[in-house]
């Protein structure tokens, strides 16, 4: 097989990795807390880093009124099959498509990558705003307003007592890698067609 | 005028001179103590090198300590109630502390030893044994707690105990005191001759631990004081020091002590547990408790059994002798290769060492000197390996470190004294404040010892604290042994009277403990799994309360319906399921201890309400922030009274059937 043709069909099988290892993870650190808690977030499931990390985080969390973790949620249905999808596709475009597709496959993968960093963020958002009015500990912002408890995004932050991780992890980081593959395919196959 | 001025100003120079001389000798002493502090300084957040589960004594119970801080970690309760953990108060541990004689609260923990594997330490088990009304306890190392004990019957003042063989075959339980067997009413001074002394070989299961006695040996009446395993080439055998040989009955401190020599039994159990198990032995009836406490339903039940193994040493020849050994021994200690045991003839000046290969050739070559009710006794000289000579007064017990050298102390020239085995020269000795009675190395009593620290445990501390009235605190020390010298490391109050220890390094351990108890594996049988089956249930005159705790309330958390006159159960589980977050609770006017409950465990107190009114309870343990508001009501009603059982959480009512 060409060199082109195999970096798009291997970047795009080096999806199915996320159907093993888990796409980000969320880690609490606090001074009561020298192992931490940690919650992994994979394609189609949320999983404790140490048995019941969890149950902990919503016990943690009801201090101030958070939400409990639920244990699905509908994006839960969606990702496998668009990964699933994404992961087809892309073997078919290596196999049968040109170099063009290639980068087209890149760029769609991208868009729904943004779209779901998006989704995280509007769930965190939800997760650390929406606060029962009944919240045992309430604490305002200087400017007065209701102080959330959103875990970063990407990085690291100060909540309360509480250091919050929000870190990619192995499964991210293959389909990162995949990406990579995806977009190395399309320069090499573009390189082909120049020569 | 100015004369006394020059004389003042002169005696002021020389003061300062000297002062300041004495300044220096104290900084010197003081940079000494220094380095002993460090040896023994953990520093914050920092792990000690070993644990030393060191005995209550007279308070019953086994305390874990680390080494070389001398920080005390947990009083884990054997064999005496503890209001604290609510050992001996709930409903689950009650049955612990059954005995024949019914519930016995309290006993006097002696000897602790820690399970082996070819003769090494293997961390699974403590055993101990109550001294009083004689039982053996084993303690798992996973949970730090009590979860077996097993009654020793024909057995009184149970010392020579609780010792284990070289793989655990056997925990070993012998009597101090002989009594009539079996038990009758005959006039004391019938004594000699009628009485006997049982020496009780208790199996241990390789898988789970549980205890069995497998026989008793039933010996001639003498006390029988102390005694350790065979270990390598003496695997097979068990060793105990006698007193009373004489078979006194009153005043015996004196007539206890008229023989020249006393006796260390050597018994064959190999040779015993072969007869046995081809049908030996002779089916007797008894009465004893043997307690078995499941980390499952977390509790505890009672068994009595009603037959006992007896064996008389007659009937296996070749299996017991006698050793001759001077002075009422007392301390019967085997050295690391099972080659050498060590008799302390506490009124002896020496020390004696009789030698394993050496009895083995005395037995063959047939050197007796005699018998007592038929045991032969074999001839000293034909034993002995070698003495220790003028060693210091009063010697006890021994441990060893080895590297070929042993520790023995001496109560009453208070000290520990360091001697070589095969030279038997003294090598060191130091004070210890005050009347030492055991030491521990950590595995001293095992064929691979830890010798890098002796613990002395003390049996009078006199001025070495602040003093708090009559009664004063109880000590060990540490001493390291790592040099050729003993150097005295730190003084450390104790619980009870330390009266022995047995230390293991916590690498062996720490990783093994428990963290917490699954829920998903609670069986209790009044356990309640989530805060939806919280309920409260009548049944005649009881009243079942099966509540949950969670941060920070409890489940139901206002109870209607009781009466003055019920019987209210409190079935409480605590639904954490996280490390170090236990919860307690506490009835106003429940006449039993807190429960104090660990995450995913359930346990059970009584109460009987005997007041009309709305009485609270609450957390005794500091869980949360909100620990304060964790609370509840429970209303009580004059008997009759047509009050329902309701309870509610937060408003939401649920009444009963």
């Amino acid at each position: 097989m060409k060199k082109p043709k195999l970096f798009m069909v291997i970047g795009s099988l080096l999806l199915l990795g996320l159907f093993v290892f888990p796409l980000w993870n969320i880690t609490l650190e606090a001074p009561q807390y020298p192992i931490p808690l940690g919650m992994d977030i994979h394609i189609n499931k949320f999983t404790d880093t140490h048995e019941f990390d969890i149950k902990n985080i919503n016990l943690m969390n009801h201090y101030v009124g958070m939400k409990y973790i639920p244990e699905t949620i509908p994006e839960f249905k969606i990702f496998p099959w668009a990964i699933g999808i994404m992961t087809g596709l892309g073997v078919l475009i290596g196999f049968f498509g040109n170099y063009k597709l290639f980068l087209g496959w890149f760029i769609l993968m991208s868009l729904l990558g943004i779209a779901g960093m998006y989704d995280f963020y509007l769930w965190e958002y939800d997760y650390g705003h929406s606060l029962d009015p009944k919240a045992i500990m309430k604490f305002t912002n200087p400017d007065g307003s209701i102080m959330g408890f959103q875990p970063p995004l990407f990085g690291s932050k100060d909540i309360l007592n509480f250091k919050a991780h929000s870190y990619p992890r192995l499964g991210a980081y293959l389909m990162f890698l995949g990406m990579l593959f995806t977009v190395i395919a399309y320069f090499l196959g573009k390189k082909e067609v120049t020569i | 005028m100015k004369t006394i001025f020059k004389f003042l100003f002169a005696i002021t120079i020389v003061s300062l001179v000297f002062s300041s001389c004495g300044n220096e000798g104290s900084s010197k002493k003081g940079a000494l103590s220094s380095s002993a502090a460090e040896k023994v300084y953990v520093a914050p957040g920092e792990h000690d090198e070993f644990y030393a589960f060191v005995s209550g004594g007279f308070s019953g119970q086994l305390a874990v300590y680390g080494l070389p801080s001398g920080r005390l970690f947990k009083v884990i309760p054997v064999f005496s109630v503890d209001a604290e953990k609510a050992y001996g108060f709930n409903e689950e541990t009650k049955p612990m502390l059954n005995t024949s004689h019914g519930f016995i609260p309290w006993d006097d923990s002696h000897h602790p030893d820690i399970s082996q594997t070819a003769g090494e330490l293997d961390g699974r088990w403590v055993f101990i044994n109550g001294n009083n009304t004689p039982r053996i306890a084993k303690i798992d190392l996973t949970t730090f707690e009590t979860t077996e004990i097993i009654e020793v019957p024909n057995s009184a003042g149970n010392h020579s105990s609780s010792f284990v063989t070289e793989n655990t075959e056997y925990v070993v339980a012998g009597t101090r005191f002989s009594i009539p067997y079996p038990q009758k009413d005959m006039p004391i001074d019938e004594y000699k001759g009628n009485f006997k002394g049982a020496l009780t070989f208790i199996s241990v299961d390789p898988e789970d631990g549980k205890m069995n006695i497998k026989f008793q040996l039933m010996m001639p009446g003498f006390n029988y004081d102390l005694s350790h395993p065979g270990r390598g080439d003496s695997h097979g055998w068990f060793f105990f020091t006698t007193y009373n040989t004489e078979e006194a009955n009153s005043l015996l401190e004196v007539n206890a002590s008229q023989n020249d020599k006393d006796f260390i039994a050597a018994i064959n159990w190999k040779k015993i547990e072969e007869y046995v198990n081809n049908g030996g032995g002779t089916k007797a009836p008894a009465n004893y408790a043997h307690n078995i406490y499941d980390e499952h339903t977390h509790s505890a039940t009672s068994t009595m059994k009603k037959e006992v193994l007896i064996v008389n040493p007659a009937d296996v020849p070749g299996a017991v002798y006698f050793m001759p050994t001077p002075k009422s021994p007392h301390g019967c200690d085997v050295d690391p290769s099972g080659e050498y045991i060590v008799g302390s003839g506490k009124l002896a000046a020496e020390l004696t060492i009789h030698s394993f290969s050496k009895m083995i050739k005395a037995i063959d070559d047939k050197k007796f000197d005699g018998e007592a009710y038929g045991i032969p006794i074999l001839q000293y000289e034909a034993t002995l390996a070698g003495s220790v000579k003028q060693p210091g007064l009063g010697p006890l017990h021994t441990e060893f470190d080895g590297q070929g050298n042993a520790y023995t102390t001496f109560f009453i020239s208070s000290e520990v004294v360091k001697w070589k085995l095969g030279t038997w020269e003294v090598i060191d000795r130091k004070p210890t404040y005050y009347s030492v009675g055991h030491l521990m190395v950590p595995g001293g009593n095992s064929r691979k010892p830890f010798g890098k620290y002796v613990l002395a445990m003390n049996k009078i501390t006199k001025d070495r604290y602040l003093p708090t009235g009559p009664e004063v605190t109880q000590s060990a020390q540490l001493y390291d042994i790592s040099g050729e010298k003993m150097e005295l490391l730190l003084d450390f109050p104790t619980i009870g009277e330390p009266h022995y220890a047995a230390g293991i390094p916590a690498e062996l351990l720490k990783a093994n403990s428990k963290k917490f108890f699954k829920l998903d594996e609670n069986k209790h049988e009044y356990a309640t799994k989530s805060e939806a089956e919280a309920k409260v249930v009548r049944d005649g005159n009881e009243v079942h309360i099966y509540l949950t705790m969670i941060r920070s309330h409890f489940a139901p958390d206002n109870i209607e319906g009781v009466q003055v006159g019920d019987e209210v159960f409190f079935h409480v589980t605590n639904l954490e399921q996280d490390y170090d977050v236990p919860h307690g609770i506490a009835m106003i006017g429940a006449q039993t201890s807190e429960v104090l409950v660990m995450p995913g465990q359930t346990e059970t107190f009584k109460w009987y309400p005997k007041q009309v009114g709305v009485w609270p309870f609450y957390c005794t343990d500091f869980c949360s922030a909100l620990h304060q508001e964790m609370q509840g009501y429970i209303r009580v009603s004059p008997k009759g009274s047509d009050v329902p059982i309701s309870y509610t959480l937060d408003g939401d009512a649920v009444d009963a059937e």
